[in-house]
């Protein structure tokens, strides 16, 4: 077994271990901040996948960012003290059967998916290619994201605003 | 061949980080092993109380925050995902001319925008004015 | 670890016995060890420095009771909280109140694997590197926010909430003037951003554009004190108000912890500002990089960051602290539209063919200037200490 195969394998165990804590904890918070080894096992997956720049993404927006916005989410939260923070179980079998069927759907994709396997040779400098694709092929994805980040914006703002009011 | 890292693969340099982490999580675990080996433990029920300048606290800490860090933190989402946007725009823009700082140009003229918005409706200010007269 | 690579390499039958892994993953944690090392004795010299800093600019003496001068002081210091117990308050949530402090230490430390003290000297030079610096610290702010809340306890949690906000938001002047640098240097690799700086103090991206990237500087340099929660950003660990903060339940070792995160922080912030403005470890002159022979980019690199962690200390004994609202002003209303402008001008500029290599007049600025503010602290350092001398002098008479 080669040390990549190693890595990737413990980093398969904490990923799959908090995610199992993230479902199943009675505490929002716990469940909240076991999404940190989540996220930072994600990102280890994309480096082994020779996406650094992705995975450098990874961490800043998701562990910097959602993880800090969902903590914030929980402490906004009328009287916490009083409110019954419990994540609930009751669903637990159509749950189950919901959990079954994406399962199949992505397991199906991901077999039968004619994937463009290259030479082998991981790519240097992503971030370069990255930049000539958004430049270049991918010249209007770039820019409508610009458009969806406003609208995103936009949108926050005034959700924000209106349940002050309230 | 000695493997030497300026020649090495994309793995290799990050296996550095890797190796980084794993002494700084040695590091700490052999600090916090040493210290409990040579603290001293004599608790006593008056030491376990919450800290709060010496009253009693009433209530726990996990109270309701103001709204605002809420939005200051959702602001910050938006404006994080538009700095990884312009990195890599950053690191080519130079060798594809004129026309890809056009591109860059407008990207940032959107989120100014966006800036402009949330600045204009009194979102980036932490106290608003209605907080003010409202009790 | 490169260095270490071709030091291993010059033992006899290394490379035909050591597996290369081995040979990696020793030189790696080595590297890593010297690192560790250098983080876990700074904080004594930087406490102590600090506080006899804090005493001199207030007029008295600072510690003088252990050692001479006081100099032992931190050492007793550090001892005593070694012999301090581990206090865990009935209501805080133990496993995350343990977690916490190591997070931050290690978000702290991560920084530090890829900061080049030379082109040799560097955990590894990654092809975004100045983005993985800032990524990373996010594990810090996380840990922060945790502490507080494991705490429960109403400083500590709102010192945590008012870091971590002030983290974030101070984050994107950060990056914004980042993307200043990456644009000039066309890359996120420090060794390629401090390469495009090479040949002497002219050339260093400070001078560069002049005056536009003494602003992005300003900006950056900043936006990194706020990210270090520094006065006069230090309204997470106001004594005054919040007793200490989110560290306010933490004792003994824990407590060393965070101090010793908070100068870690510190010297990886400004070893990053001496990367992206001040050479990094390029010497100002060319000549001044070897000496005998030797490469002391090192020395350069870690001068120049403690010059800068200086300039902390300084204006921690000198700027009072900063409102929250005023807080988030300086981030939202102040540094990000500027350094949104700067973007857009340099951007522009560079896109020019007559500007695409600074302006002309870039060459001259950086060495007057310079001189002139090292005369000028030098001027006031000598003022202040024959101030104090007369001071001391009157006491005696």
């Amino acid at each position: 077994m080669t040390a990549s195969a190693v890595v990737f394998w413990v980093l398969t165990l904490i990923v799959l271990a908090s995610a199992a804590v993230v479902v199943l904890s009675r505490s929002l918070i716990n469940s909240a901040f076991a999404l940190l080894a989540t996220f930072s096992g994600v990102a280890g997956f994309y480096v082994l996948l020779g996406a650094d720049f992705l995975a450098a993404v990874q961490f800043l927006v998701y562990v910097g960012g959602i993880l800090i916005l969902l903590v914030f989410g929980v402490m906004l939260t009328h009287r916490i003290q009083d409110l019954d923070l419990r994540a609930e179980a009751r669903q637990l079998v159509p749950g189950l059967f919901v959990a079954a069927g994406v399962f199949i759907l992505l397991a199906a994709v991901a077999t039968r998916t004619p994937w463009a396997i290259g030479a082998g040779r991981l790519p240097s400098a992503t971030t370069a290619e990255i930049g000539r694709a958004f430049l270049g092929k991918y010249l209007l994805p770039f820019e409508a994201a610009s458009i969806l980040l406003l609208v995103a914006l936009i949108g926050a703002a005034l959700i924000v605003r209106k349940r002050e009011d309230a | 061949m000695p493997p030497t890292l300026s020649s090495a693969d994309f793995l290799t340099s990050w296996s550095a980080v890797l190796l980084y982490f794993v002494a700084a999580v040695g590091f700490v675990a052999g600090g916090l092993i040493f210290w409990w080996v040579i603290r001293p433990s004599r608790i006593t029920a008056e030491k376990l109380t919450t800290y709060e300048c010496g009253e009693e606290p009433i209530g726990g800490a996990w109270v309701q925050f103001n709204v605002r860090f809420y939005v200051f933190a959702l602001v910050f989402l938006v404006f994080d995902v538009e700095a990884v946007f312009l990195l890599p725009w950053a690191v080519v823009f130079r060798e594809l001319g004129a026309i890809a700082f056009l591109e860059g140009l407008f990207f940032i003229a959107v989120l100014a925008i966006g800036l402009a918005y949330v600045w204009r409706k009194g979102d980036l200010a932490w106290v608003r004015l209605d907080d003010r007269v409202s009790p | 670890m490169d260095a270490l690579l071709r030091l291993f390499s010059l033992i006899p039958g290394w490379d035909q016995n050591v597996p290369a892994w081995a040979s990696i993953s020793l030189a790696g944690l080595l590297a890593a060890g010297l690192c560790l090392g250098f983080i876990s004795l700074g904080p004594v010299g930087y406490v102590y420095v600090e506080r006899k800093l804090a005493g001199f600019m207030q007029d008295r003496l600072g510690p003088m009771r252990v050692g001479p001068w006081g100099l032992l002081q931190t050492i007793a210091d550090t001892i005593k909280l070694l012999f301090k117990e581990a206090i865990f308050p009935a209501a805080v949530n133990r496993p995350l109140f343990v977690v916490a402090p190591c997070l931050v230490v290690i978000g702290a430390f991560m920084g530090f694997a890829v900061l080049p003290f030379s082109p040799t000297w560097q955990g590894t030079d990654l092809d975004v590197g100045a983005f993985y610096v800032i990524a990373i610290g996010s594990l810090s702010t996380v840990g922060l926010i945790m502490a507080g809340w494991a705490s429960n306890n109403k400083y500590a949690l709102f010192g945590a909430m008012r870091s971590a906000a002030q983290i974030v938001s101070y984050e994107i002047p950060a990056v914004m003037s980042l993307i200043v640098v990456v644009m000039i240097a066309g890359s996120l690799s420090l060794q390629q951003i401090v390469a495009a700086q090479a040949g002497g103090l002219h050339n260093w991206f400070l001078w560069k554009f002049f005056p536009l990237n003494v602003i992005a500087f300003l900006v950056f340099f900043t936006a990194t004190l706020a990210e270090c929660n520094r006065t006069p950003f230090d309204i997470p660990e106001a004594e005054s108000e919040l007793v200490a903060g989110f560290h306010t339940e933490y004792s003994g070792f824990f407590f060393a912890m965070f101090f010793l995160a908070e100068y870690t922080e510190m010297f990886v912030a400004s070893a990053m500002v001496s990367v992206l403005f001040l050479g990094g470890f390029a010497a100002p002159l060319p000549v001044l990089q070897t000496v005998a022979g030797f490469d002391i980019g090192p020395v350069w690199l870690i001068a120049k960051a403690w010059a800068l962690v200086f300039v902390h200390m300084w204006l921690r004994w000198t700027l009072p602290r900063l409102r929250v609202d005023q807080l988030m002003h300086v981030a939202w209303k102040v540094l990000l539209p500027i350094a949104l402008f700067l973007i857009v001008v340099i951007g522009g500029l560079l896109t020019a063919p007559a500007t695409a290599g600074g302006f002309p007049w870039d060459p001259w600025f950086g060495w007057p200037l310079t001189a002139l503010l090292c005369g000028y602290l030098m001027l006031t350092a000598l003022r202040a200490w024959r101030w104090h001398a007369r001071q001391v002098r009157e006491a005696v008479a």
